[in-house]
Parts: C-alpha cells; sequence; structure tokens
C-alpha cells in the first residue's frame, strides 16, 4: 500500500513529466496518426506509385541496368543502396551527391519483373516528406531527434507514473467508471483514467520503441564504427579495385551463401557499410518476425566471393524489432486502423492531462483533498 | 458511504487488457493470416471496453 507521501511524490512525477513533454507527444500523435498510412498516402498523393498488376516478366532483371539507368539519370551522384520492397516487385535505387552522404538526393522506382522505371520519390518536397521529418526531427537533424527521444522518456515516466497513482485514484470506483452527472472536471479524470489504463500497454510499446528508433543513428554508426570498421580491416590501405563486378554478381553470392534468406538490401562500394572493396549484402528472413533481421553479408566487388559475413550485434537487432512495433506496418490493414484508433485515444489522454492540469492549475492541492479523502476512508475501514 | 475497493477489484480489468494486449502486440510478428487475425481480436480487446463503458448509461460513485 502506497503512503500519502508517496503518493504525493508519484503524483507530482506524473505532472511535471507530463507537462514537458505533452506538446511534443501531441505533435508526435499527430503526425504519427497519418504517417502509420504512410504509403497508401504517398500512392494517393502521387508521390509513390503501385506497380502494374499484370506485366510480361523478363526472363531475368538485369539489377546492374538499373543501377546504371539510376546513375545515368543523376551522372554527378554515387549509388548508396539498392532496396528491395517488402510489399511489391519493385526495387529502389538511392543516390547521394558522395557515397559516405547520410541524405539521399535521390530515389527511383523500378519494377522488379520488367525493369522498367516506374517513377522517382520525392525525398525532399511533399506533404509525407514534411509529416516524416517533424516526427523525426522536427527540422533539427540529429539534436532534434535526441531531443525528441528524450521527451519520449519523459512520457514513459509519466505513464509510468500515471499507472502508480491509478491504483489510489480507483479505490472508490469500479473500473470504467465515468461520473457525467458531476463537474466536467471529474468527467474528464474519469475519462483519462479509463482511456490511459486501457490502452497503457500500447502506449508504452509505442513509447519505448520509439525512444529506440530515435538512437538509430548513433546506433548504426557505433556499429560501422567497430565491427564494420573491424570486417574491413584486412582491405584497408589496399588499391582501389580495378573493376566492380556487377551487383548481381553479388546477390547471387549471397543468396547462394544463405538460401533460406532473402536479399533486403545492398550497400555500395565506397558506402561506410561496404568501404571501397566490398558490397555489403543484407540479408533478411522469410517470416514477420525474422524478416524484419538482418544479416550482412560481405562480397567482394572484384571475385563477388562472400569476404565475412556477420550476425548483427544485439543492439541493432533492438532496434529491427521496434521498428515494426513502433510503426504498426506488421499485421495488415486492420492493424494499421487499431494504430490509428489507440493514437486517437492517445491523443484524448494527452489533452484531457493539460485539461485537468489547466482547470486545477494547482493539482498539488486537488491531489491533498484527494489524499486527505483517501486517508480518512483507508483508516476508517 | 463508499465502499473501498479491493486490489484484485481495481486491478482485475487493467491486468487483462494488458495480458491481452501483449499478446496482440506480439502474435501479428509471429505469423501471418491467422497470427493477423488474432492479433486484430486482441488488440480490438481494449478498445470495445472503453467504448462499452463510455457508451453505458451514467453511473455514480454514490452506491
Amino acid at each position: 500500500m502506497l503512503t500519502a507521501d508517496s503518493i504525493r511524490r508519484w503524483c507530482w512525477i506524473h505532472k511535471w513529466t507530463s507537462l514537458v513533454c505533452t506538446l511534443f507527444l501531441l505533435m508526435l500523435c499527430l503526425t504519427g496518426l497519418p504517417l502509420i498510412f504512410r504509403d497508401e498516402l504517398s500512392i494517393w498523393l502521387g508521390d509513390a506509385v503501385e506497380p502494374p498488376e499484370h506485366v510480361t516478366p523478363r526472363a531475368a532483371v538485369d539489377l546492374d541496368a538499373l543501377v546504371k539507368d539510376a546513375q545515368a539519370r543523376r551522372p554527378h551522384d554515387a549509388v548508396k543502396f539498392l532496396i528491395r520492397d517488402d510489399d511489391y516487385p519493385m526495387w529502389f535505387v538511392s543516390l547521394g551527391e558522395t557515397p559516405t552522404a547520410p541524405e539521399n538526393s535521390a530515389l527511383y522506382m523500378y519494377d522488379s519483373r520488367t525493369g522498367d522505371f516506374l517513377k522517382e520519390f520525392p525525398v525532399d518536397h511533399g506533404l509525407v516528406h514534411v509529416l516524416l521529418t517533424l516526427h523525426v526531427d522536427m527540422f533539427a537533424g540529429l539534436p532534434g531527434t535526441l531531443f525528441l527521444g528524450f521527451m519520449g522518456l519523459l512520457f514513459v515516466i509519466s505513464v509510468v507514473s500515471g499507472i502508480v497513482v491509478y491504483g489510489p485514484f480507483m479505490r472508490k470506483l469500479p473500473f470504467g467508471a465515468v461520473r457525467r452527472d458531476r463537474s466536467p472536471r471529474l468527467r474528464w479524470l474519469d475519462l483519462h483514467n479509463l482511456l490511459g489504463i486501457a490502452t497503457v500497454v500500447w502506449v508504452l510499446v509505442v513509447g519505448v520503441t520509439g525512444v529506440i528508433n530515435t538512437l538509430d543513428r548513433p546506433l548504426l554508426g557505433y556499429w560501422q564504427m567497430t565491427e564494420v570498421t573491424d570486417m574491413l580491416q584486412p582491405w584497408k590501405g589496399k588499391p582501389k579495385p580495378a573493376a566492380l563486378r556487377p551487383v548481381d554478381d553479388a546477390v547471387r553470392a549471397a543468396e547462394a551463401a544463405e538460401p533460406d534468406m532473402a536479399v533486403r538490401f545492398v550497400a555500395f562500394p565506397a558506402t561506410p557499410f561496404a568501404g571501397p572493396h566490398h558490397y555489403m549484402v543484407f540479408m533478411r528472413g522469410q517470416t514477420p518476425l525474422t524478416g524484419r533481421l538482418l544479416k550482412p553479408l560481405l562480397i567482394d566487388v572484384e571475385t563477388a566471393q562472400v569476404s565475412a559475413a556477420k550476425d548483427m550485434p544485439w543492439y541493432l537487432t533492438a532496434l529491427l524489432l521496434s521498428q515494426p512495433l513502433h510503426f504498426g506496418d506488421y499485421g495488415e490493414m486492420p492493424l494499421k486502423i487499431l494504430w490509428a484508433l489507440f493514437d486517437l485515444l492517445a491523443i484524448v489522454v494527452l489533452l484531457s492531462g493539460l485539461y485537468l492540469w489547466w482547470k486545477k492549475r494547482d493539482m498539488a492541492e486537488f491531489d491533498l483533498v484527494q489524499q486527505e479523502q483517501l486517508l480518512a476512508d483507508g483508516s476508517a475501514s | 458511504m463508499n465502499v473501498t475497493r479491493t486490489t484484485g477489484e481495481i486491478w482485475g480489468m487493467p491486468l487483462i487488457l494488458a495480458v491481452v494486449t501483449t499478446f496482440g502486440l506480439i502474435s501479428a510478428l509471429l505469423g501471418d493470416d491467422m497470427w493477423d487475425r488474432l492479433s486484430w481480436l486482441a488488440l480490438a480487446a481494449p478498445l470495445i471496453v472503453i467504448g462499452w463503458h463510455f457508451t453505458r448509461r451514467p453511473t455514480s460513485c454514490r452506491n
């Protein structure tokens, strides 16, 4: 049983962690809502296309031809990644101003059955881009992302403290009671409690995985500086390769080495993940769970042989598993709709929390009244 | 006078919803088809409980 002192402390934690993060969380919930349907939205807005349903497939699509086509569209840029779409028969080719540039300068979509160029996906404009950038870093780069991660951490503390104070607040009420016949403040308090406790696991999971996702760039950077650098060490200082084998050879070598896995994406030579002498082919499993995990294979650009293979470290596995649990993109459209409904309820919890604080700005006083009542009742029983 | 509720009465339903939601979040990761459908059902549970309490006739705390 919580003492009056500890209830007061937890109320204080709930109030202040919530107050600091609420406006940012509202922004995240509002921008996150359309982003649940990001793929559909991109197609609807004309940023992306679905490949045609019926085509005459060619015997074998030359991936190297896609890469050459992409390169020809931006001759001064460097090809960074070749990425397979999870849902449609499509490949993406991403380019940067340099191979090590963190930002994409272009992203091209190709039909994987015919090799046809489909569309250029906008990388620096459009509604989806604005929503995503607001959601990820508020147009403030890595510091913005880390700041939002800290707000997410405060939010998680606020939710946990909310669970702790839920008990004492509900000692007089049946579960789910909404006192409509009382003051609006009590009605909103009841709604805040009901919606908050009923959605708490979803909110915590999306909150914690969101915080983990804010660390993606530091974690990838750390992996690159440690394990990838170790893997590339034997080739350090060697002369630049004379000729590159086509990416198709690298993909075939990776598929032969991991016959139960599929290519998710390929990092091109000179990008930070591949180094000058290799392709890095990232393979994924075939089930919903293992399909999210990656296994990187280093393929020599001159021989197209596997130079090294290493499982991802635990922190990148955690990052990769955090993505679906944050995005809600792993259970078809009904899961996305459920995700949106939970998100809307989270907005109501945030707004009602703000309202409760605003109506009784001196919440401490309100808490004390509650606690005195609780203590009086407690000693009587 | 109000009755003070036991820990079981206070935490019973939240605990059930937490377990069901956790199952729903994990099951769609474990497989497709059946696992997806189970996930949708499980995640709908807290929403249905909220809807039921929200639309129920006004309750008074003074019982």
